[in-house]
Order: C-alpha cells, then sequence, then structure tokens
C-alpha cells in the first residue's frame, strides 16, 4: 500500500495492530455487558433480546484473542506508517471529526460553511473570494434542495432558528 | 417462455419517457463518479439513494442501477488513462491498460474496456433473465432453516474468500451483527444495547455504515496517496474504434471465460473486485501472449473487464431472488429496496413483477446507453480529470 523512505519513523505495524485489537476486544465487551443488560437467557417467546448480541460479543472477544496472539508473535519490524503520512491523513480526519462532533449544537448549514471554508482554504489554498462563494454558496444550496424541494429537515442549530428557517 | 412475456413488460415499464431519462441522469451520474476517485460505486449508490426517496421504487431503482453502470464503464476511464483505478475492480485493468496509454495505445484500451464490459454485462443479464425466475421459485420452498443456510453460507465465504487472516475477518463481521443488533429488538421490543441514549433507539443506519467505510475511507485513501493527475492522452476517433472492434472477436475465449468467471463470483457473495483479479490471473496462466502480460496486451485488459462488469451485474441476481447481495453496490441496493418497503426475496418475483422485470430490462437498455454514450464521452472526460486537485498543491 504506502512505502516508507529510507530511516523513516513513525509508528510499528506491530504496535497499532495491538491497539486496534484491543479496541475490538474492549467493543466486544461493551457488547457482552450490553446484552446481558437486555437479558441472555430464554424467555416466554423464545431468546431474550441478548440472546444473540451476547454470543456475537463472545465471538468478537474471541476472535481479538487470536488475532492479539498472532500481532504479538509477528516479527516484522515494519512502520504502520511514517509520521509525515499520518498527519496527512489526521489533517483530513481531525477536522472532519470536529465536524460531525459540532453539528448537534450548531446545525449542519454553519459546520459545514465553516468545514468547506477551513479546507478550501487550508489545503486547497484557494483564495478568499472562491472560498467566500463555494463554502457559504454550497450550505445554501443544499438547503434549498433539500429543505424546500425534498422536503427533507437536516440538523439545525441555533442560527437557523434566530432567522426563522 | 414467461420469462420473455415478462420481460417485454418489464422493457414497457422501462421505456417510460421518465425512466429513460432517470436512465440517462443515471449513467452520466455514475461515469462522472467512477472517473472521480474517491466516489465509487457502492457510496455514489449510497450517497444518492436519499435522492430516491421521492421517485416511485421502480424509476428509483433504474436510476440506482444506472448510476451502478455508468460506475462500471467509468472506473476503467481513469485507470486506462490516469493509472488511477477509479474503482477498487479496475486496478486489474491499470494493469495492462495503463501500458498501453503510454504507448500510446489509449484509444484501443478504452475501446476493448468499454465493448468488453458491454459483453460481460448482456451475458450476465441474459443469464439473469433465464435463470431468476428459476431460483426464486426454487427459493420459494425455502424455510426458516433455509434461508440460514443460505446466510451462514455467504459469511462463510466472506471468511473463506477475503485475503485477510480469518480471525480478523470473522471480528469484524461480528462487529457488525453487533452494530446492528443496537436499537429496538423487533421481536420482543426491548431496547437493547443502547445504554440509555435516546439517539440510539433506532440503531445505527445501515447508510451511515455505507458511506463511513467506503466514502470517508475511500476519501482518506486518497489523501494517503497524493492525487496527481497527470494523464494520458487519448484521441478517441471512429477508426481506432473499428480497428479495435475487428481485432475483438479473436479474443472470444477469454471473454467468454471471463464472463463465467465473473457471473460465478457475482453471485457468489464475492463481487467484482475478486473477479476481475481472478479472470486477470487465469488469462496470463492461459492465454498466448500470457507473459507479455503488463506491457500492454489487449487481452490483458479484456479478461479483467469483462469479468468485472459480468460480476457486478449477476451480483444482483442473490440480491433480487434471495435477498443476499452479490457485491458492495447490492448490498446498498438492497438497502434501497428495504427503505422503499419492498422486500427483496422469492416473494420480490410474485407480489412485484413489475419493479423487477422493469429493472432486469433497464440493464440491458441501461448497458447499451452507457456503452454508446461512453466513448464519444471520453474526449470530453479530459479536460475536466485535468483540473490539479487539492491534495496535489501540497
Amino acid at each position: 500500500m504506502t512505502t516508507n523512505g529510507p530511516g523513516a519513523a513513525g509508528p510499528m505495524h506491530k504496535t497499532v495492530e495491538t491497539g486496534v485489537t484491543l479496541m475490538i476486544a474492549l467493543f466486544g465487551v461493551i457488547v457482552i455487558v450490553g446484552s446481558v443488560k437486555a437479558g441472555i437467557n430464554w424467555g416466554a417467546e423464545g431468546p431474550r433480546a441478548g440472546f444473540f448480541p451476547f454470543y456475537v460479543g463472545i465471538a468478537i472477544v474471541a476472535a481479538s484473542a487470536v488475532n492479539l496472539w498472532n500481532a504479538l508473535r509477528e516479527h516484522d519490524k515494519g512502520l504502520f506508517a511514517e509520521w509525515g503520512q499520518l498527519r496527512q491523513v489526521l489533517s483530513v480526519v481531525v477536522p472532519t471529526a470536529i465536524y460531525v462532533g459540532a453539528m448537534p449544537f450548531t446545525g449542519l448549514y454553519l459546520a459545514s460553511m465553516i468545514f468547506i471554508a477551513w479546507f478550501m482554504r487550508w489545503l486547497g489554498k484557494y483564495n478568499w473570494l472562491m472560498v467566500a462563494a463555494v463554502a457559504i454558496g454550497m450550505p445554501v444550496i443544499t438547503y434549498l434542495i433539500f429543505e424546500r424541494w425534498f422536503l427533507v429537515p437536516l440538523p439545525k442549530g441555533p442560527v437557523e432558528e434566530w432567522l426563522g428557517l | 417462455m414467461e420469462e420473455l412475456a415478462n420481460l417485454f413488460h418489464g422493457f414497457a415499464v422501462a421505456l417510460q419517457p421518465f425512466n429513460i431519462m432517470v436512465m440517462i441522469l443515471g449513467i452520466v451520474l455514475g461515469v462522472i463518479i467512477g472517473v472521480l476517485p474517491g466516489l465509487g460505486g457502492a457510496n455514489g449508490v449510497a450517497i444518492l439513494l436519499p435522492l430516491t426517496f421521492s421517485m416511485s421504487p421502480t424509476s428509483a431503482i433504474i436510476m440506482l442501477s444506472c448510476i451502478y453502470w455508468g460506475a462500471l464503464f467509468g472506473g476503467a476511464i481513469t485507470s486506462i488513462l490516469f493509472n488511477i483505478p477509479g474503482e477498487p475492480w479496475s486496478v486489474a485493468t491499470t494493469f495492462d491498460g495503463y501500458p498501453m496509454a503510454q504507448q500510446g495505445k489509449a484509444g484501443e484500451a478504452l475501446t476493448a474496456a468499454f465493448t468488453s464490459s458491454f459483453v460481460g454485462a448482456l451475458f450476465a443479464v441474459i443469464m439473469i433473465t433465464l435463470v431468476a425466475p428459476l431460483v426464486a421459485s426454487f427459493a420459494l420452498q425455502f424455510g426458516p432453516a433455509e434461508k440460514f443456510a443460505v446466510y451462514f453460507l455467504a459469511f462463510c465465504s466472506f471468511v473463506g474468500l477475503s485475503k485477510e487472516p480469518p480471525f480478523k475477518t470473522i471480528a469484524a463481521m461480528m462487529m457488525g451483527f453487533a452494530l446492528a443488533a443496537v436499537g429496538l429488538d423487533s421481536i420482543t421490543g426491548q431496547l437493547r444495547l443502547t445504554f440509555g441514549i435516546t439517539e440510539l433507539l433506532n440503531g445505527f443506519d445501515f447508510l451511515i455504515a455505507v458511506i463511513g467505510l467506503f466514502g470517508i475511507g475511500e476519501i482518506l485513501l486518497t489523501m494517503e496517496e497524493g492525487l496527481a493527475f497527470r494523464g494520458g492522452n487519448a484521441k478517441i476517433d471512429l477508426r481506432v474504434v473499428l480497428k479495435t472492434w475487428k481485432e475483438l472477436p479473436s479474443y472470444w475465449m477469454t471473454s467468454l471465460r471471463s464472463c463465467l468467471i465473473g457471473c460465478w463470483m457475482g453471485i457468489t457473495p464475492a463481487g467484482a473486485t475478486p473477479a476481475s483479479f481472478m479472470s486477470y490471473g487465469i488469462a496470463k496462466r492461459v492465454a498466448k501472449r500470457g507473459n507479455n502480460f503488463g506491457k500492454g496486451e489487449i487481452e490483458g485488459v479484456v479478461a479483467p473487464e469483462t469479468a468485472a462488469h459480468a460480476a457486478g451485474t449477476s451480483a444482483l441476481l442473490p440480491m433480487l431472488s434471495l435477498g443476499v447481495p452479490g457485491s458492495p453496490t447490492a448490498a446498498v441496493l438492497l438497502g434501497g429496496l428495504l427503505i422503499w418497503g419492498l422486500q427483496p426475496g422469492p416473494m420480490l418475483f410474485v407480489e412485484q413483477k413489475e419493479f423487477v422485470w422493469g429493472l432486469i430490462a433497464s440493464m440491458y437498455l441501461g448497458n447499451l446507453a452507457g456503452f454508446s454514450s461512453c466513448s464519444p464521452a471520453c474526449r470530453s472526460l479530459r479536460p475536466s480529470c485535468a483540473c490539479p486537485s487539492a491534495s496535489s498543491r501540497h
């Protein structure tokens, strides 16, 4: 997939594999806990709600255990990615995560304007006129298409409430 | 011969003006989506799925499947001209397509790609026409145990066909099951795995998973690879097209073999991508000029393209008749069916004849439309690909 230059530095493949496996195992434990709450035995009309998710959770934890074992035994000292490459990817992931996280509070349109403007200016290096035109234009067009034409409500925030939309 | 009667009725449905317009719109959108890396067939269909809520299910699925065909065609364009596979299943096309473009034979490569795609898809559609009702009527006899067995087989073959170590595939599959279990249980009416969070009442929407997995993942992959559009030049004029058409029938064996591989891979839960690789690999070993593959052999373009399109099309067969998607895009279409309130499976052929046969008829027409609009469109697509993407300015 990606090739590393000589003398590159970055997180090792082994570390990342172990970390991800542990996170998946944690997810499996959460599933098990949740399904125990819903009941894992046989009820009056058949298996209770948590019956199948319980075994799914167990399968997740078991598969993660095998993957962890394989990951720890790995002798390949290769890198997962260089820090430079990771920075490039994170430069997209982190703003996107902030965008999504802010949406319930600011609504879709305001968050989109800031998001589009940020990417256009920072990564795309377009001039401010272009940035303003697209960053404001796209959410407005989206509003018209979805809210007025398709009548599909999208998440709105305080600004739209103040404008009475 | 009841199928032929149904098929003609389907053509009548598909040839309504609105459906024709929707077909052409779908093909154009699909080619654009296929050409742009980062937007693939599966996520293109997923993103445009909500747009179809206002249409009737028949028109909606015609548009979505035409987007799919357009994406299948479009993926080949960037694979050959830019060595950037627009879709996962066009990766194998880059092996011989890009060398051909570099040698100045881009026109031949594109023509070969489109023609073999058309042939592959046509083969698969004919197969669907003949076989689908048989499979459906057979599947009507399925009880709960048989349905469980079909799904179990499908998921086991995911594990078997995947390149990843089996336990990773199992962990991922189980994660999918767990996410699907969140929310209101339809049998007991109980809430499970919501942990008191009200937003999780309806569980995780299928569309979110698809866009997150396919859309965001591909965008990040594109970021990582730092796109720079340095394209090859393609002159598609009629002479080149006719010359290539004269040359192609000599590869009928490769074509037929790829069609069969594609159909098989499409029906089993493998999809277009494994089909294209498998077909390329087998063609390389069996063909007369096999050692020349990778240096610009036209057969190396015919094999994966035929298989990928045959697989992509025949992936709809298990989706329609059994409710088991044969490829990621078929899975998204399946989600669309459920959203429109249609229950895929054998009952679809009995209760929703107009829908099913309208869809199958639109496959014939959509393919024809895609094939005939792609060749001239190539010339105008080059300027749009030449604009530098944001990441190339890094």
